[in-house]
């Protein structure tokens, strides 16, 4: 798309985004959390401190009301899905309207602890969409919602994020 | 159990303990290897000039959101909990930058059986910039 003033879009938000608006998609599963996955994630989030027992002591771990070693809130057990994502090209230098995107913020709301043996199940909607002209010229706020339960149905984690386009 | 803060002894204003990184790639790169997140911008400063940021490849917004998360543990604990949490991206996270998380505490409430404390955080740079604003809502045991 061109950059042009003169030729600038009207609107940056697509048919194929609101024909996906709070259209939730099939569920993507984790794999089984393991032991190694929730150290290796508390060790690089506080690196170089050592990490919080409650993240790889499983003896210190029994002694807390978890009864067991937990994952920090953040964790993601969707980290190295074996069928990789197509686009991971670098982004060329000079993109037009809409081919700019940043990553604006995002709100996250926590049910119960990830464990080890647990399995994530995963579903996502484009929840809102939002135009503003501003600094940035026309810019779209992108709100996108993923909703984590456990094997139990349990509730565990939504996140909406927040991308702008512009 | 071992509690390290309690409802009663918190209070609107109080200041939370800080918690302090310096990033640069050593941290960005362990990071991406947890997250999967090896994106160009954050690895290659050819790539991260490319995305608009002159001084070239950039820290993940995702290890900010992980740093202060970190900085409310160490403040509540093993026991408590952080059940909300949501900040906006204002600023870059550059190389080298030494990155302060903040805390202050702008409400207490008890809502059925829990004691919940809200805060506004942030994640100061060197300069004194704030670069990811937003709130935290943490349940703390009570004495009671």
């Amino acid at each position: 798309m061109p950059s042009d003033a003169t030729t600038a879009p009207k609107t940056l938000i697509t048919q194929e985004m609101r024909d996906k608006l709070n259209v939730w998609s099939e569920p993507r599963i984790s794999p089984p959390v393991e032991l190694s996955d929730i150290r290796k994630w508390a060790i690089a989030v506080y690196w170089p401190d050592t990490p919080p027992r409650i993240f790889w002591d499983e003896a210190y771990a029994k002694t807390t009301r978890w009864g067991g070693v937990i994952a920090p809130r953040e964790f993601n057990p969707f980290a190295w899905p074996v069928e990789r994502p197509a686009d991971l090209a670098p982004k060329k230098a000079t993109r037009g309207v809409g081919e700019r995107s940043m990553n604006a913020g995002q709100t996250e709301t926590y049910g119960v602890p990830i464990r080890i043996g647990d399995v994530i199940s995963a579903r996502t909607a484009l929840v809102k969409l939002e135009e503003h002209v501003g600094k940035l010229g026309l810019t779209l706020y992108r709100y996108a919602e993923v909703r984590w339960t456990n094997q139990r149905g349990e509730f565990v984690r939504s996140r909406v994020g927040i991308s702008i386009l512009y | 159990m071992v509690y390290k803060v309690y409802f009663e002894d918190v209070n609107v204003g109080d200041n939370i303990p800080t918690w302090t990184r310096q990033t640069d790639l050593m941290h960005w790169n362990r990071y991406a290897a947890v997250n999967d997140e090896f994106g160009y911008i954050h690895m290659d400063d050819e790539s991260g000039r490319n995305a608009g940021n002159k001084q070239g490849a950039f820290g993940m917004g995702n290890l900010r959101w992980a740093y202060l998360q970190n900085m409310l543990r160490e403040w509540i604990g093993d026991e408590a909990e952080v059940r909300e949490m949501g900040i906006q991206f204002r600023a870059i996270n550059q190389k080298h930058d030494i990155l302060t998380c903040t805390g202050v505490i702008t409400e207490k409430k008890v809502d059925g059986k829990d004691h919940l404390v809200r805060l506004d955080i942030n994640v100061m740079n060197q300069d004194g910039k704030g670069t990811a604003p937003g709130y935290a809502v943490v349940a703390l045991p009570t004495r009671k």
